[in-house]
């Protein structure tokens, strides 16, 4: 995997890094080497260990075994944050800047050097020279608020240079950006790179691979896969060696015992501006339909306004036949759709509230006459729960807090289920609990399906999406491909990052003629509430 | 100490949904964590003066106890819900001095009203500005998201001014029959006020226990967003609270006025400080969903007989500012321990 010598020494060579937190095993002895100049790309799925490796290489984490050197010479000592600093510079996907400060007082920020007072005008015309010297376009007074995403990159990529590194890792750089941004921001890198910097691009967009890196180094289940020359490794290949299936093995998955039956769900001309296109989506009864994108594709979009919580611009929502009022969860609930929340300790859990209360807080309706919540009722409601979801709780009254994560998981699940929904929509269902939790939770969407009603599976996991009867995907806000049951992790993954458009059958057409969509759909609900009037 | 015998019951239906069986687990020792403090105050008082454990001294506490503790009761169940409003301790003052205004007779007396409407009607005018104000503050950080605490701060201040300028800065005296009733009377030889206190204690203490919306403050204060994608209506519900916060404050202006005969100009003066400090030390955490109301109860009760007890005891008048605002510190810290739980 060490990449050849051409006489100047690797500017990061990772060797047989072992890194664990807990039981987890995030790295295993995977490592990985940037020579000079070189456009790096490292790819994998989710928990490959990408940014384990990442943290491992700009000095936030400490390994628990091997070895790093940047330029032949052993990293810095674990702590030296300005060692490291001077050797790899990281440009995260979340921006690191003080919004409120200038460009300059961003670009020195704690190190106003020699001063004690600080010389403003000296300042602006060290940072005007700064940014002139990597050709960006920014004023130096300007406050970071007021500039652009891609500006920010840039003077967040001129900061990272001016402390000497001639490393760069950029973390998802172009997920903010626009298709013309990107254009530039890869203009960019080229001109740099043509100075000896060296990148390592971590991205989810294989094509972006292609057209910027020269080598790409694949990860998957915290081990070093793949690295080889971008040029000539076909894309398959590619895809193959990140999801560890030779292309063209199916692995069969448990669907549907029997076709499915009436619609339960129908969308028309649902959408959202910029986030996801049109979308007509029928789902059947007994039926389960994956909506499969990385983040930022729309697809999580997509749940939050079938469930209510979004209001969208466009278009009509129906259950069993019946219109459901838009952007309103009340209503949303009242039609029979249950909501699996993406992140459940945002918008699944009360956490110092009981087991008890948190299955029940859909359905505080039905325990009592006259707006009244009968205590007993309320235990023995939960315990149905606990015991058909196989939740593992001392009992009704326990705090969920004190629960494991899938545990947790199982309770906002009873919580959608508690209406007994007529459609299900679970965004990531499976985010962050482990491998038997995993199976059980999907097992349980299953039946919810095969019990005669719909279900909708937001995800970018494939292990979800494998309990699918279909599997539409989203990139950048619209449908791109439709698969039935039985589809090929490879073509999946291919369709998630945007390569390979296939037909969409199946009545799923999405129009065309929509962009990018501007932000990343998992930004603020704020807005509207959804309760008004 | 007979006053406190029958709070445990009522605030003890604020836990019983939560548990399955009867047994005493942390979340409820939490609960009593200010009932030993409040005993060794009794003996406290004791040594310190007999005259403490006389039936008109301790009548004397409850009875003070009250209109401090319905400001705690609207605060605690705004505090649940996760908002806080600071402007009860100016609505307490000014629903009285408002709803006078408006009946009172506009010649003869020494305050001149406007004689808008009949006498009788000064209870549920008062309760009406009271239930506005809180609607007042529920439009500001509700419809045009300002921030809770400025917005809140700047309507005790406003409230407080309007007080002061329909008043004229004096105390206003001979308030119709009605008004005064409540806070004069005794019922059963105890202050009517006192048992309308335990009983407003109790109503909720049973609505957060055992109604859907009541139970649907500590969702909506422990995670807002957990709450709005489970169905609840998170706004309306927010709002409806605000204002039943500024009726209770009203209503403690009316016990208030009552109890006093006269609104006085300063009429809940810097009370709000008091209202926090007893509802954290009763264990409302201030970052909302949790804590009950008979915590806040009891927070109520420990204050006014730390006071009671100085007063006995005969600390220098001068003093007593400093030995009040030093007590709820060491207050706090108590209950912070006696809980086991970090107070925020």
């Amino acid at each position: 995997m060490a990449g050849q010598t051409d006489g100047r020494p690797a500017a990061v060579r990772a060797e047989g890094i072992v890194k664990r937190y807990g039981p987890t095993v995030a790295l295993e002895g995977a490592g990985l080497t940037v020579r000079a100049g070189e456009a790096h790309a490292l790819v994998g799925r989710n928990g490959a260990g990408k940014s384990t490796l990442v943290s491992v290489l700009t000095g936030m984490e400490r390994p628990d075994a091997g070895r790093v050197t940047f330029g032949g010479e052993p990293a810095p000592g674990w702590g030296d944050t300005a060692g490291w600093q001077r050797r790899v510079a990281c440009v995260y996907q979340k921006s690191m800047t003080v919004p409120e400060l200038t460009v300059a007082e961003n670009l020195y920020l704690g190190r106003f050097q020699g001063e004690r007072v600080i010389r403003w005008r000296a300042l602006r015309e060290r940072a005007g020279e700064l940014l002139a010297g990597y050709g960006v376009d920014a004023d130096p007074a300007a406050r970071i608020k007021d500039l652009g995403v891609e500006q920010r990159q840039f003077v967040e990529i001129a900061r990272a240079l001016s402390f000497g590194a001639r490393l760069i890792i950029l973390d998802e750089p172009t997920a903010r950006l626009d298709a013309a941004g990107i254009g530039r921001l890869f203009a960019r890198l080229r001109s740099l790179r043509a100075r000896g910097v060296a990148f390592l691009f971590i991205s989810h967009h294989l094509q972006e691979v292609y057209e910027l890196c020269d080598t790409v180094t694949v990860f998957r289940d915290a081990r070093h896969v793949l690295t080889a020359p971008v040029a000539g490794l076909p894309e398959d290949a590619l895809v193959a060696a990140m999801t560890g299936e030779e292309a063209g093995a199916a692995r069969r998955s448990r669907t549907a015992a029997r076709p499915p039956g009436e619609p339960v769900l129908r969308t028309e001309g649902l959408a959202l501006e910029g986030h996801f296109a049109p979308l007509d989506l029928t789902v059947r009864a007994g039926e389960v339909v994956g909506l499969a994108g990385a983040t930022g594709s729309g697809n999580t979009a997509i749940g939050e306004v079938l469930v209510g919580l979004r209001a969208p611009d466009r278009g009509r929502i129906s259950v069993r036949g019946r219109p459901v009022r838009t952007g309103s969860v009340p209503h949303a609930l009242e039609a029979g759709i249950g909501y699996v929340p993406e992140d459940r300790h945002r918008e699944g859990l009360v956490p110092g509230r009981s087991v008890a209360e948190n299955a029940t807080l859909t359905v505080a309706d039905q325990l009592g006459p006259m707006g009244t919540v009968l205590p007993a009722r309320t235990r023995e409601f939960a315990r149905r729960m606990i015991a058909s979801l196989d939740i593992k709780a001392t009992g009704p009254g326990q705090p969920v807090s004190g629960l494991s994560g899938g545990n947790q998981q199982k309770v906002v699940i009873a919580r959608a289920l508690a209406r007994e929904p007529a459609v299900l929509v679970a965004v990531r269902p499976t985010n962050g609990v482990d491998v038997k939790s995993k199976d059980a939770l999907l097992g349980v969407v299953r039946d919810v399906a095969d019990g005669g009603s719909g279900a909708v599976l937001v995800s970018d996991e494939l292990d979800d999406l494998r309990v699918c009867d279909r599997v539409l995907t989203v990139f950048h806000g619209r449908v791109t491909a439709a698969f039935g049951a039985g589809w090929r992790d490879h073509e999946l993954v291919a369709a998630m990052e945007g390569m390979g458009e296939h037909d969409a059958p199946g009545g799923e057409h999405p129009p065309a003629g929509e962009g990018r969509p501007a932000g990343r759909d998992t930004e603020g609900t704020e807005g509207t509430e959804g309760t008004a009037s | 100490m007979t006053e406190t015998a029958s709070p445990p019951a009522a605030g003890a239906v604020d836990k019983a949904p939560r548990r399955g069986r009867p047994r005493l687990d942390p979340a409820r020792w939490r609960d009593l964590s200010l009932v030993p403090v409040i005993l060794v105050l009794g003996v406290i008082g004791f040594i310190v003066s007999p005259a403490f454990l006389t039936r008109d001294n301790l009548i004397g506490v409850v009875q003070q106890s009250t209109e401090l503790g319905l400001l705690v009761l609207a605060e605690a169940l705004i505090l649940i819900s996760g908002r806080m409003d600071l402007s009860l301790e100016s609505t307490i003052g000014l629903a009285p001095v408002l709803a006078l205004w408006l009946v009172m007779p506009a010649h003869g007396a020494r305050f001149a009203g406007l004689e808008l409407f009949p006498a009788w009607t000064a209870v549920p005018l008062c309760l009406a500005v009271g239930a506005a104000v809180g609607a007042a503050n529920g439009f500001l950080i509700l419809k045009l998201r300002v921030n809770g605490f400025i917005a809140t701060l700047g309507m005790l201040t406003m409230l407080r001014g309007l007080q002061v300028g329909i008043s004229e800065g004096q105390s206003i005296g001979n308030v119709p029959a009605s008004f005064a009733y409540l806070g004069k009377a005794d019922w059963l030889g105890v202050p009517a006020a006192v048992w309308i206190c335990l009983a407003l204690f109790a109503l909720g203490g049973t609505a957060l226990g055992y109604l859907r919306h009541g139970r649907a403050l500590y969702a909506i204060g422990g995670n807002p967003e957990a709450a709005r994608a489970a169905g609840i209506r998170v706004d309306r519900i927010t709002w409806i609270v605000l204002a039943v916060g500024g009726l209770l404050a009203a209503f403690a202006g009316i016990l208030y006025t009552g109890h006093y005969g006269a609104v006085s100009a300063s009429q809940g003066n810097g009370w709000i400080f008091q209202v926090f400090a007893a509802a954290v030390i009763g264990g409302i955490s201030l970052k909302g969903g949790r804590g009950t109301l008979f915590g806040a109860l009891t927070g109520v009760l420990t204050l006014q007989l730390v006071i009671n007890v100085m007063t006995l005891g005969g600390v220098p008048p001068l003093w007593t500012q400093f030995l009040n605002g030093m007590i709820i510190i060491v207050a706090l810290v108590i209950s912070r321990f006696t809980s086991g739980e970090k107070q925020d």
